[in-house]
């Protein structure tokens, strides 16, 4: 172990630590977005909108983030999109992780009993109110422990953008395991503050769970 | 720069034989996570406290970093301390350890699910502990994790897309290298993306057919 080398250069890891921790929120965000969008056409009263939420499920879910990663921004300029590599990897993140969301979101909606409705209908709510006041608040309650599996997923799948060339952790590592030759002193580094990041996610996630349980 | 897909079968072979490659790393992954998974699961479960405690310090830093970094460190590790393996073997070995050690969460979970009496009646009809877990314990607790360890492997087959980036040919890379030389990035892109689907979807049908058997010698 090379310690000198270590606590040379592990201010850029800290640097890094934070591309990784701001792309893991910005990625996050997006992919809440998209998961609830999906989920909303997939549970939706309108067969296309079903189809297309099935469609985007299937199709983000059955090939690589790493594909989809090199689509956006390498085959994007084709077709009229240009990105910068930390955009498109939000970007591209977040849909990923957005397919898997809606899976989460939609399964924490339709295990809330049918009952629920069918009594807020009754009681003269309208559909949507019945949605938004009834079934999400029970819904989303669920939801926290599933979701927090996808973000502790999300924060790790962060790491492919290394392949664009964003300067996040796994990049830092890998240019200097080239560099420097130490391969075991860096990866120490990285992981380190990955489980540190992941730890502190996880906590905080046990805690909302915790929070919003009724008992 | 417009799409032009026409240019796809001059190049189709390159990336046929990178699917090829893809399928094989699957598949040669998938087995050394499986038998990876048994051996980290016993291990948690009954090896001495010595011994169990390194195993679990491992399992900790599989779960808690990305596959890019392990696979890294694997790769360049491995060299570091003089062995010198093939890019394709230490990405094998890479997924397989990752995937090992989420197989072994679900396997502890089944091992324990199996009933205690399983255990005993095989240890009063004078099986050793090691012959009752392997005969009998660990195949019941197997037979309950295929529709997990199933889903495992799907998400197996997307991460092998990751060696790429320690240069093994599979079907990415052989995707980026026909791009090198069109640069046509969307078609090639999407190209592979089509082939990784489709075999995601063969494995979802054997999964299925695979779950339903178990389903019915219930």
């Amino acid at each position: 172990m090379d310690f000198e080398l270590m606590l040379k250069v592990y201010p850029f890891f800290l640097e890094a630590a934070w591309t990784t921790i701001l792309l893991s929120v910005l990625t996050a965000i997006l992919g809440l977005t998209c998961g609830t969008l999906g989920a909303a056409a997939r549970l939706s009263r309108f067969a296309a909108l079903r189809f297309l939420g099935a469609a985007y499920v299937s199709l983000f879910r059955g090939t690589p983030a790493l594909i989809q990663l090199f689509i956006l921004y390498f085959g994007g300029p084709q077709i009229g999109i240009q990105l910068d590599a930390f955009e498109a990897g939000v970007i591209g993140l977040g849909i990923n992780a957005g397919a898997y969301m809606t899976e989460t979101i939609r399964g924490g909606v339709i295990s809330i009993d049918r009952g629920q409705r069918e009594a807020a209908r009754t009681l003269g709510l309208s559909s949507w109110q019945a949605t938004y006041k009834i079934i999400l608040p029970q819904a989303a309650r669920l939801m926290v422990r599933p979701l927090g599996v996808n973000l502790n997923m999300l924060i790790k799948a962060t790491a492919l953008v290394a392949a664009i060339s964003v300067i996040e952790l796994t990049y830092t590592a890998q240019r200097y395991i080239g560099s420097t030759y130490k391969p075991f002193e860096m990866f120490l580094l990285a992981g380190v503050l990955y489980m540190i990041i992941i730890y502190v996610v996880g906590r905080g996630v046990a805690w909302l769970d915790r929070k919003v349980q009724i008992n | 720069m417009g799409l032009d897909f026409s240019i796809i079968p001059k190049y189709l072979d390159v990336v046929l034989l990178g699917a090829a490659w893809t399928m094989g790393i699957t598949v040669a992954s998938a087995i050394l996570s499986f038998f990876g998974g048994i051996v980290f699961a016993v291990v948690a479960l009954y090896a001495p406290w010595i011994i169990r405690q390194p195993f679990r310090l491992i399992e900790w830093v599989f779960m808690g970093t990305p596959l890019l970094l392990q696979l890294f460190l694997i790769y360049f590790g491995l060299v570091q301390i003089g062995i010198d393996l093939p890019a394709f073997i230490a990405g094998i070995i890479g997924l397989g350890l990752h995937f090992a050690v989420y197989n072994s969460e679900l396997i502890q979970t089944a091992i324990l699910a199996v009933d205690k009496g399983q255990m005993e009646a095989a240890r009063t009809l004078g099986l050793s502990r090691g012959e009752a877990l392997r005969k009998v314990v660990i195949p019941q607790a197997v037979r309950a994790v295929i529709p997990p360890i199933g889903n495992n492997m799907i998400a197996l087959l997307k991460d092998s897309a990751l060696v790429s980036v320690i240069g093994v040919s599979e079907l990415t890379l052989s995707a980026q290298r026909v791009i090198g030389k069109t640069y046509r990035p969307f078609e090639f892109y999407i190209l592979a993306a089509a082939f990784y689907y489709v075999i995601n979807l063969c494995m979802e049908w054997v999964q299925r057919k695979i779950e339903r058997r178990i389903a019915i010698s219930r």
